[in-house]
């Protein structure tokens, strides 16, 4: 055994636990515990220029790697800075551990200097949290809070830790605890054999099935076995925003993804379907539209490994509460027991969808003619093209993150990366970042808006500090285009502040940092300037696409309405 | 629908703000409210009476259970159970009503535990109906202050809630 401080603990257990970079921001309560940090080698810690970038520094390390991803803050501001991405990484069940400093213990409840109560201030969007009473359970609670927040649904963990707990004069012996046991925390794991024979019963019986897959098969590893059922089957796969890559979207059964802004083809299968078989989603309101009109003809499976997602929004028929892969594989497992009766033909129902594909085929937007102000989806298609499909994706909030969703194809987990729960502008450019610096060596590029990207722009200088080149497209429209859509559709276009009416000159901006920008206007412009920005891996390029800010993101799901009714561009709805 | 949760709860800082938290945030409602430490000090049991459809029930079940300071939870209204409640209540007591408290609270079996010139305090146990019933019968009286614990409670028969 060690005798170690605290802080010295802390250090020492980031390593033991294999944590590579961890994301903050010094302040009085945490010195401590950077002194620690600095002397020694094996975690690094990256310096943001605020805190809320390293908290979506985590999130994006942790979506892109599956592993929790670890912010370091001091008390007060420095830990309330930490509230928005502390909540984006819960709405997306996004693995994360937070080391909040804090006031001496003797000092906390009396408004000390610096002092707010982060437990209770991020209660209701945590998974847990902890504030640590002796310096001596410093290894416990931290292996607890790895394990709370990486294992069942994942989720953010808060650790409140007094200064006094990391005092650098009191040691006491370390030993890293490789399991900890909580008696009241079981994630669930095999799902129930009788509840999965009835899906798989209803599976091979539908005529008109589909699978709805979300963020849990990605978080839970599950996309193999869910690529093998809906092969086994020739199953339609729709996924979730979050769940898009886990299903190849080159596969012939992907129908994209449903809801307010999802594709044609996907939003009138899952509402003429029979048969939906949900795995790790929740059936969000962006997704159901009007929930008394959702799937009026669907028996809905529901598999999810947190209990309380299920029958939240949507009624389940058969409930399977369990972790996705291991369901799936039961199900595959039963289906290969089975006799081979003659399957269901779903040939019919092939063709309703093959249908819809053609229905809007060539119509979804069209591309600036020479000279024209560009298209936004065209640029995504662009880089698409360049990158081969295979860059990691990372977006802001608005109308940019859907047309990227859009018009980008992904045929792996864990490269799309986009807040679609909470849908915090300001999360892509710094959950770019933390991705870039544990993937260098791919491309990691972000689709931002002028209005996104000057929430967190303060980041360039972090990028410069850490040499870390990510690809910034910056779909410019001066002006919140997704605000300005719906005031559009719905304030007969008073532009209520959606217009950003003093930009900053970007290439100037982005020179001051000293990285490379390019700006770009037609066309014609557009695939030079591509080359040069995805030439290498190694350098920050920041492009500057002024797009037609008229252009609206469709299809659109009118209000209120069932998931096929649909705007389907500014002249057509369903 | 009334129901009553009862619940195993670490008897840790901070546990019963998520617990009442978790009402507020999702918009459940609670009616009464009971908490204290069991026989194994590291536990706590709360009972908390709320109100609505199977539904909203089984998302408050949910929810609670997947806090992960909440060891062990039931919901007694789903069985036989046995609930309690405890009330001490000030009222006026002089001249002929002093007689009266005295009767009223014998026939609900109700004590009284402390006694001024003019007031008595009376303590009494039941469900809820009861202690109703006897704040309605005092009224006329002058019911000074009400002290209730909320409702608390355990299942009937051999079933028990441990670890």
């Amino acid at each position: 055994m060690e005798l170690l401080s605290g802080a010295d603990m802390i250090a020492r257990f980031l390593k033991d636990e294999g944590v590579e970079y961890i994301y903050g921001y010094p302040g009085g309560a945490a010195l401590h515990i950077y002194d620690a940090l600095f002397r020694q080698e094996d975690v690094k810690h990256i310096l943001v220029r605020h805190e809320q970038a390293a908290t979506h520094m985590a999130d994006g390390y942790a979506r892109a790697s599956g592993k929790p991803g670890v912010v370091l803050v001091t008390s007060g501001p420095g830990a309330t800075n930490a509230v928005t991405g502390i909540a984006t990484a819960y709405m997306d069940s996004i693995p994360m551990v937070v080391l909040c400093g804090q006031v001496m213990s003797s000092l906390i409840g009396e408004d000390a200097f610096q002092e707010t109560d982060i437990v209770g201030v991020t209660r209701p969007i945590v998974k847990h949290s902890f504030s640590i009473r002796h310096p001596s359970d410093i290894p416990t609670v931290l292996k607890k809070a790895f394990y709370i927040a990486s294992s069942g649904r994942p989720g953010p963990v808060v650790v409140d830790i007094p200064k006094d707990m990391t005092a650098p004069t009191e040691r006491y012996e370390y030993s890293y605890p490789r399991k900890v046991r909580l008696r009241s925390y079981n994630p669930a794991g095999r799902g129930h054999t009788g509840q999965i024979r009835k899906a798989v019963d209803l599976l091979t019986s539908a005529e008109r099935p589909v699978i709805f897959a979300g963020g849990g098969v990605i978080t839970g590893r599950a996309s193999e076995a869910l690529t093998d059922l809906a092969h086994r089957l020739n199953l339609p796969v729709i996924t979730s925003l979050m769940g898009i890559g886990a299903f190849p979207q080159n596969d012939p059964r992907s129908l994209g993804w449903p809801g307010m802004h999802g594709s044609y083809e996907s939003n009138m299968a899952m509402h003429e379907s029979d048969l939906v078989l949900g795995v790790g989603v929740r059936f969000d309101d962006r997704v159901t539209n009007n929930v008394s009109k959702f799937c009026p003809h669907a028996r809905i499976i529901h598999i999810d490994v947190d209990p309380s997602s299920i029958s939240k929004t949507v009624h389940a028929d058969v409930p399977i509460v369990g972790a996705a892969d291991s369901v799936l594989n039961e199900m595959l497992n039963q289906l290969g027991q089975r006799q081979p009766a003659e399957p269901v033909s779903l040939d019919d129902w092939w063709a309703k969808i093959d249908g819809w594909r053609d229905e809007r085929r060539g119509k979804l937007y069209e591309p600036a003619a020479p000279g024209e102000p560009l298209k936004p989806q065209q640029v995504v298609e662009a880089v698409h093209r360049i990158t081969h499909g295979d860059a990691y994706v990372v977006t802001d909030v608005g109308q940019h993150q859907m047309f990227a969703a859009q018009y980008y194809r992904f045929n792996q987990p864990n490269r799309w990366i986009s807040s679609s729960g909470l849908g915090t502008m300001g999360y892509g450019f710094p959950a770019a970042m933390g991705i870039k610096l544990s993937y260098p060596d791919e491309h990691v590029v972000l689709f931002t808006g002028e209005g996104s990207f000057q929430m967190m722009m303060q980041e360039l200088s972090t990028c410069k500090q850490f040499g870390i080149p990510v690809k910034i497209v910056n779909l410019n429209n001066a002006s919140l285009g997704m605000v300005r859509q719906w005031q559009d559709l719905n304030y007969k276009s008073r532009h209520a502040h959606s217009y950003m009416e003093s930009l900053p000159d970007f290439e100037k901006l982005i020179e001051a940092y000293g990285f490379r920008a390019i700006t770009v206007h037609t066309p014609e412009e557009l695939d030079a300037a591509l080359e040069e920005t995805f030439r290498s891996k190694d350098e920050l390029v920041f492009l500057d696409v002024h797009v037609d800010p008229r252009e609206h993101v469709y299809p659109m799901q009118v209000p209120q309405g069932a998931m096929c009714d649909m705007l389907l561009s500014k002249t057509e709805r369903t | 629908m009334r129901h009553i949760i009862s619940m195993l709860l670490e008897n840790e800082p901070g546990a019963l703000s998520r617990v009442v938290g978790l009402f507020s945030q999702r918009n459940f409602n609670i009616e009464t409210l009971n908490v204290a430490p069991t026989d194994d000090p590291t536990l706590s049991r709360l009972t908390v009476t709320t109100n609505g459809d199977e539904r909203v029930i089984e998302q408050i079940t949910k929810h609670l259970n997947r806090l992960i300071d909440v060891v062990k939870l039931v919901d007694l209204t789903e069985g036989a159970h046995i609930e309690r409640e405890l009330m001490l209540v000030k009222v006026k007591a002089q001249g002929g009503a002093r007689e009266e408290v005295k009767r009223t609270a014998d026939i609900f079996r109700a004590h009284i535990v402390d006694v001024t010139p003019s007031v008595y305090t009376v303590q009494i146990t039941g469900d809820a109906p009861k202690l109703d019933a006897f704040l309605q019968a005092m009224a006329p009286v002058g019911v000074l202050e009400v002290a209730r614990t909320g409702v608390s409670g355990i299942a009937r028969g051999d079933k028990v809630l441990s670890l």
